[in-house]
């Protein structure tokens, strides 16, 4: 069946984000004094063909240490849901995938 | 025989004819090389020059990868020949796995173009040609990501392999321990993040750039 599938690219824990920092010190300037711990990513979405979630989560995970995220600088988090179609019968299921 | 180096074009590089006009003013006569064909030309030492290649989609160097040249571009590696990847091909040549540790985004996030202060930290790798541990180099720099980073067992066995090649005397970037330049365990293959071939006529500030790609030639044992 089909699954939709996010993959959330962030840098690792204590890799430098100069993007977060410099959004979060230009966010009091609109009056947003509050806001702290900015982190930018990326997110990646498509669709896989899998027997089951854990499957596609297996297979995903594999693309993301192989191609999707550099290891070394960035963690990914994968989302898991069963494409529109099917998403009554199916919860969404999430792991966290750390290279 | 001539050494002859293979300067490797993806889609997006862009320093590939300054590389070549490098070459040519130590008389070294190189050959382009396209990504999307899986031969070398029977080159003595591959550089693998700056730019974006394919758009620095996904991450830089991350497509790059899997062009059909780069499965030769490890062969010759494995063979202990020299490569050298600069700027961009750095980039390149961490995500191949062909050098340790990444290359993030700099600092302050700043893009950074300007001539730089480099020290050599070893000399013990295929482009030490005539340098020594300590001499300092004047070579221009030009990049968003060349901050680079490793995890500390990696870091350590850099310190351990003698790797790291060149630092920077005033970090412009970030980099982690002042990292500008390192090489693999086996010394053979180089990634540096300033541009030698930028620094070859004192009419462009420096001609340090060509004591770099000299040595790399100078270890490149010519085709019988």
């Amino acid at each position: 069946m089909k699954w939709s599938v996010l993959v959330e690219v962030s840098p690792r824990a204590g890799i430098s984000d100069p993007e977060g920092a410099t959004v979060e010190r230009s966010l009091p300037a609109l009056g947003f004094e509050s806001v702290s711990g900015v982190r930018i990513g990326k997110a990646i979405r498509f669709e896989v063909d899998a027997p089951d979630a854990t499957a596609a989560e297996s297979m995903v995970s594999d693309m993301c240490d192989r191609f999707l995220t550099n290891p070394v600088i960035e963690d990914a988090r994968i989302t898991v849901e069963a494409s529109t179609v099917e998403a009554s019968t199916v919860e969404a299921s999430t792991v966290e995938a750390v290279g | 025989m001539n050494v002859r180096v293979g300067v490797v074009q993806f889609p997006g590089t862009n320093c590939e004819f300054d590389t070549a006009d490098a070459l040519r003013l130590i008389g070294v006569e190189s050959v382009q090389l396209w990504h999307g064909e899986a031969t070398l030309s029977g080159v003595d030492a591959v550089i693998v020059p700056g730019g974006f290649a394919h758009g620095d989609y996904l991450r830089p160097g991350a497509i790059a990868r899997f062009s059909p040249v780069m499965g030769e571009i490890q062969r010759h590696a494995a063979e202990g020949r020299p490569v050298l990847g600069i700027c961009n091909g750095f980039q390149v040549l961490t995500e191949a796995g062909l050098l340790p540790g990444a290359l993030q985004k700099n600092a302050g996030l700043k893009f950074v173009c300007q001539p730089v202060e480099l020290e050599v930290a070893s000399v013990g790798h295929s482009f030490g040609g005539s340098m020594a541990v300590g001499d300092r180099l004047m070579i221009p720099i030009n990049h968003f990501e060349g901050n680079y980073v490793c995890d500390e067992r990696t870091l350590a066995e850099l310190h351990e392999h003698d790797q790291v090649v060149l630092r920077y005397v005033d970090n412009p970037n970030g980099s982690l321990d002042n990292i500008a330049a390192v090489s693999n365990k086996a010394g053979n293959v180089v990634g540096m993040m300033p541009h030698p071939e930028r620094a070859t006529s004192l009419l462009l500030g420096s001609v340090d750039g060509l004591a770099v790609l000299g040595g790399l030639v100078d270890s490149a044992p010519a085709s019988v």
